[in-house]
């Protein structure tokens, strides 16, 4: 068997595999992304009622966003959410609620310090190093074309 | 001048040692299998009264081991050696769970092939006089696994199709000089095959060159045939992996479709339970011969079965690092005559 051709090998491995329904995961993100965005709009106009400005109400939204999205996962439902709406339950601000807190429960066997604060952004902290690292190269050619 | 070796990579022992007795303990997911009422304790949690995974697991492990060596009616000091092994990295699983037993013990890795691992030498050390008694014992658990493998349990990710389920459970058996059966008569030991396959996702697709592999030298250097069997059985190819190693068996022209089943799929109802391609890890072997083929083989519906626990030898580094994963897959005959 070890003259098997990887790449062959590869092809005919591929040829076996169940293809995933791309449309039927595109609805299921799409419905759960929508509600989930539906939600984050209820609230807005909520805190824009009681007073808060626009600003202000997009940050508290934020903020009850991300509470709901821990408080899922810390009960365990939002990885049940996560496994039919994939990207509909990841991109939103909950989605990255749930990539902190999952880490931050899972390790916190280890203790506070090499544990829950060391552990806690190895799903997120991609995000962040990228999203930070992208957002400083737009804003210095933004920069220099409005200058 | 090896007495007891056939072919190239074959031994066939000259007194066959025995399996004197098993042990098997599954978590809750495995109890709702279809082999449910084959093993012998079904966690109800699977923390298993303990404070975290690694010790759930080791527990899990320690009773096996306990449980095997007072279902053969030995005392643990007759134990003269202890094989095992697990999927945690250092395999704290099994070096913990000795701790307690105080009898001189081999630590092994085989990625999920460890079951016949510890099998094969276990057998080569009755065989060749150097012990009476040893216990051949594997363990892993879905929890503990995937925290080290995967991503966290509460991460709201999608598994794809070809992943499979890290089957919580342990496996422990001794095997004696002394017995009436099953008998470990010829054990093949697998060399590394790999396809290239760089998705952890597949480990199937990754171990089924290796397990078709060690399949084809054991008939080669035994000169069996497939109707010397009623049963080939390999750990954990599952539904990627077990047509594809049928598939590669065949080119050789070796039909073993009619005789051919995986741990990995009859562990788990894979539409009912939501496995995707089936179950893995060193205790769904471990489970399925301690529990299933051992009693299924006492009771007489089979009575030669070639069990072949399949390992991917990679590690998240090496995954990481872009390598792609080495297979491997060793052979045991068990069988209730000796030929």
């Amino acid at each position: 068997m070890n003259n098997i051709n990887s790449k062959d090998y590869r092809k005919y491995v591929n040829s076996k595999i169940p293809k995933p329904s791309y449309f039927k995961n595109c609805i299921w993100a799409f419905i759960v992304g929508g509600i989930i965005c539906t939600i984050g709009q209820i609230i807005t106009n909520f805190y824009n009622n009681v007073g808060l400005d626009k600003e202000d109400g997009a940050a508290a939204t934020a903020i009850t966003l991300i509470f709901i999205g821990a408080l899922l996962t810390g009960i365990g439902i939002y990885d049940k959410i996560g496994k039919r709406a994939g990207a509909g339950s990841i991109v939103p601000i909950t989605g990255f609620a749930n990539s902190i807190v999952s880490p931050a429960m899972e390790f916190k066997r280890e203790g506070y310090i090499f544990g829950v604060a060391a552990k806690m952004f190895s799903i997120a902290g991609p995000v962040l190093v990228y999203g930070f690292g992208s957002s400083i190269i737009i804003g210095i050619i933004y920069y220099f074309i409005t200058k | 001048m090896a007495q007891k070796k056939i072919g190239k990579q074959t031994v066939k022992f000259q007194n066959p040692p025995s399996i004197i007795s098993t042990a098997s303990i599954v978590g809750p997911k495995e109890g709702e299998g279809p082999l449910k009422e084959y093993f012998d304790i079904i966690l109800e949690d699977d923390l298993y009264d303990q404070d975290s995974w690694e010790k759930a697991e080791s527990k899990m492990l320690e009773d096996a081991m306990k449980m095997a060596i007072k279902n053969a009616k030995l005392l643990e000091e007759q134990i003269e050696y202890i094989l095992a092994g697990d999927l945690l990295n250092q395999i704290i699983s099994s070096s913990f769970a000795v701790r307690q037993l105080q009898r001189p013990y081999f630590g092994l890795y085989g990625a999920c092939s460890t079951m016949t691992e510890s099998l094969s030498l276990g057998s080569m050390i009755v065989d060749g006089g150097f012990a009476d008694n040893v216990l051949c014992a594997t363990s892993s658990h879905f929890c503990t696994a995937e925290r080290q493998y995967r991503f966290p349990l509460e991460l709201g990710n999608q598994r794809p199709f070809t992943s499979q389920w890290t089957v919580t459970g342990a496996g422990a058996a001794v095997i004696s000089a002394n017995g009436s059966g099953p008998y470990i008569t010829h054990v093949t030991t697998g060399k590394i095959v790999d396809p290239g396959i760089k998705d952890v996702n597949n480990m199937g697709a990754a171990m089924a060159p290796a397990a078709a592999d060690t399949i084809i030298q054991h008939f080669e250097d035994t000169g069996f045939n497939v109707d010397d069997y009623d049963l080939i059985i390999t750990g954990d190819l599952s539904g990627i992996g077990k047509p594809i190693a049928e598939e590669l068996i065949l080119t050789k022209g070796i039909d073993i479709s009619t005789i051919y089943k995986d741990c990995g799929i009859e562990i788990f109802d894979g539409k009912r339970q939501d496995t995707h391609a089936g179950g893995s890890g060193c205790g769904c072997s471990a489970s399925v011969f301690a529990g299933y083929l051992y009693k299924e083989l006492k009771k007489g519906k089979y009575n030669r079965i070639l069990l072949v626990s399949t390992g991917a030898l990679h590690s998240p580094v090496s995954a990481n690092q872009g390598e792609s994963i080495p297979g491997i897959a060793h052979a045991v005959t068990i069988s209730n005559v000796i030929s």
